[in-house]
């Protein structure tokens, strides 16, 4: 359950995965119609190796989206499920830790997904389903942390780093211009110096 | 005011060695939690036997001595390397050990129980996971310290270490078992 001893990341290195797309006898290559001439695969550029990316490339983008939610876990009423959904999506999966119980294959967060709609079914509020699972995983498993002294560092210092940041900012533009204004006009020499320089008479 | 400017990265760098090096020195795992339920009641719970040899344990065993309660299965590495610790905890320390048996098929866990010895005194078997979520596990091994009234004071996740086992948890229990003959 913990660490990450998957069983493909064994078996990976060890055994040569044949790929589903490689290969002469390959799916794929059997579901497309045969080119025509059919020995294009000798000439330069055979059309079924152009074919297979851009087959590829449409099978990518009208995949649905991976769901973690199996079928079986899904409410009957819609309502409810889409509130189940809205709440896993906020909770954090403590074996993964960094995705939502929502997005977690893990174990454990299947088992919350569970919990988290037995607890609508049974009648519970949006507010009371959280403070169940956060009375047992502590305020770590909300994704958007609370407003509390321990995490007063976390939503303040984002914003008080901006505002130190803007004011040394505004101080150094105000300073800034006065500089430049405070230089001196030129005097009657240099003025006339320019004159000369402008008019191309030499120095 | 120059010159300050000039100072400032060095001051941050020795600033960050300092953060960096307190937390590296102190060794706490991030990503190991802090229990929510330390100093509250066990959970509400019943859990059946695991076999006829032992039997299962609910919230009131838990009452009147201080416990430890480790969570286990037979499909769990990590509770191999911890077992021996467990063991001698409870044979020489003479520390009551419950142990919730996690997600586990009963015959894997009487197996693996005869190969590695059992040292608890009472089994409980969780198919189902939903009581170890009541005790906010969130991986196996973890083990918890009750007190005699039936309050969690600690919570250990992970494989117990021999020198975690001698320096945090023997004292504490010690302290709760004092605590507990006072009053």
């Amino acid at each position: 359950m913990r660490g990450g001893w998957s069983v493909s990341s064994l078996l990976h290195p060890l055994s040569p995965a044949p790929s589903p797309w490689g290969g002469e006898g390959s799916e794929l290559d059997a579901a497309s119609p045969p080119p025509p001439g059919g020995r294009d695969r000798e000439r330069g550029s055979p059309p079924r190796t152009r074919l297979l990316p851009i087959l590829l490339l449409v099978a990518a983008l009208l995949a649905p989206p991976v769901l973690a939610v199996q079928p079986d876990e899904v409410l009957p009423d819609p309502a409810l499920e889409a509130r189940a959904r809205e709440i896993s999506r906020e909770l954090r999966c403590l074996v993964c830790q960094n995705q939502s119980i929502d997005d977690s294959n893990a174990g454990l967060a299947r088992d919350l997904r569970i919990v988290v709609r037995e607890r609508l079914v049974a009648g519970d509020s949006d507010d009371g389903v959280r403070a169940f699972v956060v009375a047992r995983y502590g305020d770590y498993v909300l994704l958007r942390p609370p407003f509390n002294p321990a995490t007063w560092a976390l939503w303040l210092g984002p914003p008080l780093i901006v505002l130190v940041a803007g004011i040394a900012v505004a101080v150094w533009l105000r300073r800034r211009p006065t500089a430049l204004t405070a230089a001196a006009p030129l005097t009657e020499a240099e003025r006339a110096r320019l004159d000369r320089l402008v008019r191309g008479d030499g120095v | 005011m120059r010159r300050l400017l000039l100072i400032l990265p060095l001051g941050l760098f020795v600033v960050l060695t300092i953060a960096f090096g307190a937390q590296l020195i102190r060794g706490r795992d991030p990503a190991k939690l802090p229990s929510a339920l330390i100093d509250r009641p066990a959970p509400q719970f019943a859990l059946p036997a695991l076999s006829q040899a032992k039997p299962g344990f609910s919230t009131a065993d838990l009452r009147g001595q201080v416990t430890l309660v480790n969570v286990f299965a037979s499909w769990c590495a990590p509770c191999i390397v911890e077992h021996p610790v467990i063991t001698r905890l409870a044979r020489e320390e003479r520390i009551p050990v419950i142990a919730i048996n996690y997600k586990d098929r009963p015959e894997d866990a009487v197996a693996w129980l005869a190969r590695m010895g059992d040292p608890f005194a009472r089994i409980g078997v969780d198919p189902e996971g939903r009581a170890a979520i009541e005790w906010g596990v969130y991986g196996v091994p973890e083990t918890f310290v009750v007190d005699a009234e039936g309050r969690i004071r600690h919570r250990h996740v992970g494989p117990l270490s021999p020198r975690e086992a001698a320096e945090t948890i023997v004292p504490l229990v010690r302290q709760l078992q004092r605590r507990a003959g006072v009053s």
